[in-house]
């Protein structure tokens, strides 16, 4: 009989099936992503990470006979009261098609209509990303630089004395020491000591002299040795590394700005609400700590929660530049630009009344740009995708972006432009044309 | 339970193993040795060369996703499986089982690390002798298995899929395992008279093959014109052909591994590798209920000794007989105990009520039991048993009605054309028999396997192929299965299939399902 220890083998044996299970479910998984995000709030996102895919994206179909009329015989056990002869009513659901149609029953320990995923968040934003046909949204750095802090990144066998790791170097100099065998100093004083009482002591007998001559040679040695093999040597020495790495800023806001006027229609909502939540996971990456402010406007502006923001609906005519005063307003009141960073997204279908426009862009220009550091504007073109003519609004932004880079403006008109116009938006390039 | 007395000298007396909970290697030795005395002296047990492996609750989640098996090959449907006990263990539905042991030479049993002494001795027993010899001396695991070979069969096949998926592309590999899995029921030769299987030999076939059609390809043959003679007797060279082909063929996945035209010999492979698993695990629900039954009687009897020999305290056998009661308990239909039985519950039963014939029969067990009332040798009766039945024979022979009375058996007609359930027979003189074989009846492998056959082949014209499922009206294939299962079985075949269900009383067709050519 032979015990094999088998705990401290590999675990997750059954990782690579799990993946290949996400990548066999993945359009089940990615519509269940997309649900949660289309019920969940922007920030909670990818917290709560249990998706549900319905079965049947995952079943394995076998030949299996189902019971559905004729006659069975079954049997039971833990009779109480029956006799021979009792009827008994049938059970709810007609015990036909429940107990008979499993054929293998008892395999899969209980039937189940759906099937439920913990995703991690990682694995949660990578659907989602990928739904939005996103590579890779981590290496993408916004223009704007920011300060780095030196940080530790390990050690190194070159740098100033002041990063010298004093420990590691000597404990790497004791084990080179032990590894060459350098005498101790206390072996030379043994040594040394020996001698000159053998040399105190005389006449001197055989033994003691041949003691005397081995310890001198001892000593010869001991001198050599020690003045060859050095206390601390420069292949010990060890410097403790920095790296400068971008310090993100701790605190930035986000400022979601949506038309909800009745032109907006769920489609156009969901579509600013996927363009929002790419930009708070963004965001997130980058700060550790992100505010979101919404604020929806139609002929008036209020800031509102999230719930309402996306789903409360709105009649009305538009006047964009009460959104913009409110922003500027509570900007400035909250959350002042010498210590946050301030993003402003922007939604709307370009309406606005022709009166408004020359006053939006003022304040735009004026109020708003000079402390945001960052101004995406999407214009959300209507599904049936034809080329409109350029609304006043877009028109108006443009002549401002031409110069203002921080300003960007970008159409879209379906789900799966929302992540080219987002990293493009949030490319290095802002100068690109806009097409 | 009935009394047992020890037909070899008693074992060794020795002190205590252990005490409390904790083990150790030396305490795991230490009761193998004792239990493997018992196991041997008095029991009589032949087992296979055991293996102990320790291993944490995570890895007994990945053991539980591949049949038991220590290696296999990467498929989804394994992950899901995985992901299916990982949350239901997760949100605490499902304990884990205290042990897996799998059906190979040497035997290895798992042990959960988080069980106590008590536990891992208890599994000892369980696993490492009881089941380890109903493996080895049952005769549908002689005659099927082959245990010394499977370890290596596995991993042969881990090796040749992940090497197919280098070479040919995940979705390409995936395509036929999905296939070959959904047929992996109709995958195995039922019938008598199959050789043993082979596996070493399997490999070096598949080697051999490989080497052969690549030394034999010959892109020419494909040019040379054909004998076609228009007009034949189409007739006689279709039954010919018929002939050739082996039909009827029941073993689905045999007859497209050999004969599907569109396959490339890597294709045919992993069909092979499926159903030389499937093969492999088919006697296994046929001798469920006897196999735990066996196991669980044999570590009961081993603990009860060990008690009794001062080998273990009354603390750590107290829990045995929780941890045991635990297992053998048959939940009443009321209670959500279903049509079905629990196994450990319906064997042990079964094994005890053998016990107690063979040792102290009643007037009805002499009548019952004529040949074992009585005769002394419990446990030479019961090895007996687990090497020569399975499941549907042993209840037809010796589910007793002591047994169904202990269970409060009783039988349901479900007649779809009454408004009521019928209770046809209960637990007493009159209902003994029917109710023994109704329940045998449920453990036939007829009734939970399909029958379906090829039948025909359509050579001459566009190749389809035609399957027949033999069974009543009233019990026919579950429609949206049947048809995405042709759809993978026309996926194999490369084209069109057709299923028919026939009445096997009158011959009619009572329903008939198609596959299109896959394009």
């Amino acid at each position: 009989m032979d015990i094999i220890d088998r705990r401290p083998n590999p675990h997750g044996k059954n990782i690579e099936n799990r993946r290949r299970v996400l990548q066999r479910a993945r359009s089940a998984v990615q519509q269940a992503v997309r649900d949660s995000v289309a019920r969940g709030k922007i920030r909670e996102i990818g917290q709560g990470n249990a998706v549900s895919v319905p079965s049947d994206a995952l079943h394995e179909p076998t030949f299996h006979r189902v019971f559905t009329d004729g006659m069975r015989e079954i049997v039971l056990t833990g009779n109480k009261e029956f006799s021979r002869g009792d009827k008994l009513q049938r059970p709810q659901g007609g015990a036909g098609q429940g107990a008979g149609g499993d054929g293998q029953a008892g395999e899969n320990g209980g039937g189940e209509d759906s099937f439920r995923f913990v995703l991690s968040r990682d694995e949660f934003l990578d659907l989602f990303f990928d739904d939005l046909e996103l590579p890779d949204l981590v290496k993408r750095e916004i223009a704007t630089t920011e300060s780095g802090t030196p940080s530790r990144t390990g050690l190194s066998n070159e740098g100033s004395p002041s990063h010298l790791d004093l420990g590691r170097t000597m404990r790497r100099s004791i084990a080179r020491r032990i590894g060459l065998g350098r005498p101790k100093p206390d072996d030379l004083r043994a040594v040394e000591a020996r001698i000159a009482e053998l040399e105190d002591q005389r006449p001197l007998g055989a033994d003691a002299l041949d003691e005397l001559e081995t310890l001198r040679e001892q000593r010869g040695t001991i001198l050599r040795r020690l003045a060859r093999i050095p206390w601390v040597d420069p292949v010990d020495l060890r410097y403790r590394r920095y790296t400068v790495l971008p310090q993100p800023a701790t605190r930035a806001v986000m400022f979601c700005i949506m038309d909800v006027s009745g032109s907006m229609t769920e489609r156009m909502k969901d579509l600013a609400k996927q363009f929002f939540l790419l930009l708070h996971v963004f965001l997130e990456r980058r700060y550790k700590k992100v505010e979101i402010v919404f604020i929806r406007h139609a002929e008036s502006a209020e800031e509102v929660d999230e719930d309402v923001f996306f789903h409360d609906p709105r009649t009305g005519g538009t006047i964009v530049s009460s959104a913009l005063e409110l922003m500027s307003g509570i900007q400035r009141e909250r959350y002042p630009s010498g210590t946050w960073n301030i993003y402003v997204a922007q939604a709307s279908d370009g309406d606005n009344a022709s009166s408004d426009t020359q006053r939006t862009a003022s304040l735009l220009q004026d109020a708003i740009l000079p402390v945001v550091q960052y101004y995406a504007y999407i214009e959300i073109t209507g599904s049936g995708a034809v080329i409109r003519g350029e609304t006043d609004l877009w028109r108006s932004y443009r002549a401002i972006a031409d110069h203002n880079p921080h300003l960007a403006i970008r159409h879209v008109g379906d789900r799966k432009e929302i992540f080219p116009v987002f990293r493009d938006l949030f490319s290095r390039q802002h100068d690109t044309a806009e097409a | 339970m009935g009394q047992i007395t020890p037909n070899g000298p008693s074992a060794r007396r020795g002190g205590l193993l252990y005490t409390g909970n904790d083990w150790n290697f030396q305490v795991i030795r230490d009761c193998y040795d004792a239990i493997e005395e018992i196991a041997r002296t008095e029991l009589g047990l032949e087992t296979y060369a055991n293996r102990i492996e320790i291993i944490t609750s995570e890895q007994m989640l990945d053991v539980y996703t591949a049949h038991g098996m220590p290696l296999g090959y990467k498929h989804w449907s394994f992950g899901k499986r995985f992901i299916g006990h990982e949350n239901a263990y997760r949100r605490g539905l499902m304990g884990l089982a205290y042990e897996v042991v799998i059906n190979s030479d040497p035997c290895i049993s798992y042990l959960m690390e988080e069980n106590s002494a008590t536990m891992q001795a208890l599994v000892i027993a369980h696993a490492a002798f009881g089941h380890n010899h109903f493996f080895r001396n049952n005769r549908l695991f002689r005659e099927w298995t082959d245990p010394s070979e499977i370890l290596g069969y596995l991993e042969f096949a881990r090796g040749y899929i992940a090497r197919c998926e280098e070479r040919h592309g995940l979705r390409a590999v995936e395509r036929i395992l999905d296939a070959a899995h959904a047929l992996q029921n109709q995958g195995v030769h039922r019938h008598s008279g199959a050789r043993k299987l082979d596996l070493k030999a399997e490999q070096q076939r598949a080697r051999d093959r490989r080497a052969y059609e690549d030394s034999m390809f010959n892109d020419l043959w494909r040019t040379l014109p054909t004998e076609d003679a228009p007009g034949g007797d189409h007739r006689a060279e279709d039954a010919l052909s018929r002939r050739r082909l082996g039909l009827p063929e029941e073993n689905l996945l045999y007859f497209l591994e050999k004969h599907a035209p569109r396959l490339a010999s890597w294709e045919r492979e992993i069909i092979r590798i499926v159903r030389m698993v499937a093969q492999y695990f088919y006697p296994q629900p046929q001798v469920k209920m006897m196999n735990e039954g066996c196991a669980t009687w044999v570590h009961a009897y081993i603990m009860r000794r060990l008690h009794e020999l001062g080998r273990i305290d009354d603390a750590a056998y107290l829990e045995v007989i929780h941890s045991t009661s635990n297992v053998i308990t048959q939940l009443g239909f009321d209670a959500g105990g279903g049509p079905s039985f629990n196994p450990y519950a319906l064997g042990y039963a079964m094994m005890t009520d053998i016990a107690r014939i063979c040792t102290e029969p009643t007037a009805e067990d002499r009548t019952w039991f004529p040949d074992i009332a009585g005769n002394g040798d419990a446990i030479g009766t019961l090895r007996h048993a687990w090497a020569e039945y399975r499941d549907e024979s042993f209840i037809q022979q010796f589910l007793s009605p002591k047994t169904i009375r202990d269970f409060r058996m009783f039988r349901l007609r479900d007649d779809t054309s009454q408004p009521y359930l019928l209770v046809d027979a209960i637990h007493d003189e009159a209902g003994y028999r029917d109710i023994r074989r109704s329940v045998a009846l449920t453990y036939d492998p007829g009734t939970f396997y399909t029958e379906i056959e090829i039948v025909d082949v359509d050579l001459l014209g566009d190749r389809t192929l035609v399957l027949e499922h033999r069974s009543r009206a009233g019990q026919l294939l579950q429609p949206n299965d049947a048809r995405q299962t042709l759809n993978y079985l026309s996926t194999l075949w490369g084209y069109g299939v057709i299923l028919k269900e026939i009445d096997t009383q009158t011959g009619a067709v009572l329903t008939t399902h198609t596959a299109n050519v896959p394009t």
